[in-house]
């Protein structure tokens, strides 16, 4: 199964002609990625990578019956695609966009509490290296190599990190069912509270890697979420032990500006929730191998 | 983005928030003129930099004569002042701000942030105006008030009514009171801020509803489409190395260590400067090169780390996504052969033509340390800065 995304996920491109969108939709269709269309407004009725251009979501959608998509649109005009795609019935929607306003962010979250839970479109991102089923299918910009196909699901912020943690994985023989990039914003579209729900009932799925970093509530919400309603073992991490307080480092939403958001505060409350931590960034491969093991 | 007391109380007003009299100096003379077109008997004269408990150390001076506004000016401009967010070495005071002294019958401390939780600005207000928030939370957690706006509609004058009435602000100041709340809702919402603050709000003996010091900050991600807002940056306020950094599209905080970092992805940078503290060493600098590093990127970053002196070490992590090994072992040898490395070079490259870019780093002769994985990168790093120390003590 996997979660989000898998081999009959029809996907299109927003932002599809552009240098980015181009480049990263010629590698997710080597990966194997069903892209069934892009959309470029303006550009509608032509074709690009013998893909079909159209004009608008709501067009796309009618024409190749796509259920996904990924958004390669530059920050000014990225909320607008967001909700472009919410409003045209994309089922899930994965933003790459780095750089979106925050008040922006604040009105797409808005907007999309218009449709009920069940017909709410799920966006992972902004901000973020997309999301892969390995062998299945690629939604983002990592390097598909890097994966391999198998039961471990990752939540992560951060797209490099991410890598690290599933190469070290790969190198035990450990694989990964789904992996999710919810992004390095201050407001994003989903969380690790919302991930680890689904790999709860993910089948396929036996234990979930959390890669938090500093900043934010959404570390500590998974780990209350893990405590209350997991079976599965969580194993998680926070980057930013040596970050100085109110220093923004790097992803804009990566700040200690309130209590509870520093590294050893957010490791303190995983702990307490249960959570194994990872005790050093070198060591997500064995600590994963250690919880499997056991469970 | 942040910006001085007076830009922010200059906009502030603008939205309807009142504030005391007050003039822009850059010498002591300047400052005893401001005053007297002010008039009043006693002045305040403010150091004008980015950063909060500025009374603490000694940025605020109460004056009531021209000498003493020209003592406190003189002594003020140039200096360094050193709070709890300036880190150690504080910021240099080039603008003052000088106000007519207000006598406080009341303060109240009013901030609204973007709430992360809620995904909405929320606005936190209490009766102890004064002290800092954090010291609010902790010391008087019952006296804060909150609120969240609905993003929709927006801040409604009852909610700040409301706010108004719990502060207990005396009933003929209330339509003031609305007055600053929606104005500072719709600052913030129209200028896309990501905070403001004022602490404290007071009433006056006179009655009078004032805003006697405002912060502002704005979300740099917003910038293009706030050229008025961009026009307020202060550069004298930002680290120089990070400001070099900014101009040249990289993404850098300098602290306070010795080993420099060059990373690509900022989990990846933050992860591996917590891998150098827990080997035993502390990071001179988090540095994020970015998805795309170019040989060029690349050697600009190089450039960047070297220009600070405290760095005695050089760990490179690259896990390569989209970037390519190559590319950055190529900026790595472009950098360093044409400068005499005086200290030692890390060097970790992962992912996407790593066997390139290692072979790269070896045909080259130059005195790289390499490592496989994250672990002994940070391990050959650490062992190399202290062996580097050794021999210079």
């Amino acid at each position: 199964m996997a979660i989000l995304i898998d081999k009959k996920t029809k996907v299109i491109v927003q932002g599809f002609t552009g240098q980015i969108g181009t480049f990263h939709s010629t590698e997710m269709l080597n990966y194997g990625t069903n892209i069934v269309g892009g959309v470029t407004p303006g550009k509608g009725g032509s074709t690009h990578l013998d893909k079909p251009v159209f004009d608008t979501v709501k067009d796309a959608i009618a024409k190749t019956g796509a259920d996904a998509s990924i958004i390669f649109v530059p920050p000014p005009f990225a909320a607008d695609s967001i909700m472009e795609a919410a409003d045209a019935g994309v089922r899930y929607c994965v933003c790459i966009t780095d750089g979106i306003p925050a008040h922006d962010m604040i009105r797409v979250k808005r907007y999309m509490r218009r449709y009920r839970a069940d017909q709410k479109m799920v966006l992972t991102g902004p901000n973020c290296a997309g999301t892969i089923s390995p062998g299945k299918c690629m939604m983002g910009i990592m390097n598909g190599n890097i994966y391999v196909p198998g039961n471990v699901g990752i939540i992560g912020r951060s797209g490099t990190l991410g890598y690290e943690a599933a190469s070290q994985m790969k190198a035990l023989g450990i694989g990964v069912s789904t992996s999710v990039g919810i992004g390095g914003d201050p407001i994003n579209g989903s969380s690790f509270r919302d991930h680890l729900e689904r790999f709860e009932t993910d089948p396929e799925t036996k234990a979930v890697v959390m890669i938090g970093e500093i900043g934010g509530p959404q570390e500590a919400e998974g780990a209350m979420f893990y405590k209350e309603n997991m079976k599965k073992p969580v194993i998680g991490y926070i980057a930013g032990l040596t970050a100085p307080k109110g220093r923004r480092m790097g992803h804009a939403g990566a700040i200690i500006s309130a209590f509870g958001e520093s590294a050893a505060e957010k490791v303190t409350i995983l702990q307490e929730c249960g959570v194994t931590v990872v005790p050093s960034p070198s060591e997500f491969g064995e600590t994963v191998k250690r919880v499997l093991a056991k469970a | 983005m942040d910006i001085h007391e007076y830009q922010a109380k200059e906009i502030l007003s603008d939205f309807g928030v009142q504030t005391p009299r007050g003039g822009l100096a850059y010498s002591p003379e300047q400052a005893v003129y401001r005053a007297h077109e002010i008039g009043g008997e006693k002045w305040v004269v403010k150091a004008q930099i980015h950063s909060g408990a500025r009374g603490k150390a000694g940025g605020i001076r109460v004056c009531k004569t021209d000498d003493e506004i020209w003592n406190a000016a003189d002594e003020l401009l140039g200096s360094r002042l050193v709070t709890h967010q300036t880190g150690a070495r504080g910021k240099v005071v080039h603008r003052l701000y000088v106000e007519e002294a207000t006598d406080i019958a009341q303060e109240f401390y009013v901030g609204f942030v973007l709430d992360r939780q809620m995904e909405r600005v929320a606005v936190v207000a209490s009766a102890e105006g004064g002290m800092e928030i954090e010291e609010i939370s902790l010391k008087k957690p019952g006296s804060l008030i909150r609120l969240a706006v609905e993003p929709a509609v927006g801040m409604q004058p009852f909610e700040a009514r409301e706010i108004a009435f719990k502060l207990k602000i005396d009933k003929s100041l209330i339509s003031q009171a609305v007055t600053v709340f929606l104005g500072c809702y719709r600052a913030f919402r129209d200028l896309d801020a990501t905070m403001v603050e004022i602490n404290p709000l007071v009433v006056t003996k006179n009655g009078d509803l004032l805003a006697l010091d405002a912060k502002m900050a704005f979300d740099d991600n917003a910038l293009f489409r706030r050229p008025n807002i961009s026009e307020l940056r202060d550069k004298s306020q930002e680290d120089p190395r990070e400001m070099k950094a900014a101009d040249r599209g990289l993404n850098y905080v300098g602290l306070d260590g010795h080993i420099g970092c060059i990373i690509n992805g900022a989990g990846l940078s933050m992860a591996t400067m917590d891998i150098i503290k827990l080997h035993g060493g502390e990071p001179a600098n988090f540095l994020d090169i970015g998805g795309g590093a170019s040989p060029d990127r690349v050697a600009k970053a190089f450039n960047l780390v070297l220009s600070d002196e405290n760095v005695e070490t050089i760990l490179v992590n690259i896990f390569a996504g989209i970037n390519r090994c190559d590319w950055v072992a190529e900026g790595i040898v472009q950098a360093v052969s044409k400068i005499d490395l005086k200290i030692p070079l890390v060097v970790r490259l992962a992912g996407t033509n790593v066997n390139e870019g290692r072979k790269i780093l070896k045909d080259s002769g130059l005195p790289v340390i390499t490592a496989d994985t994250l672990k002994e990168a940070a391990e050959r790093a650490v062992a190399a800065w202290k062996q580097h120390k050794a021999k210079g003590a």
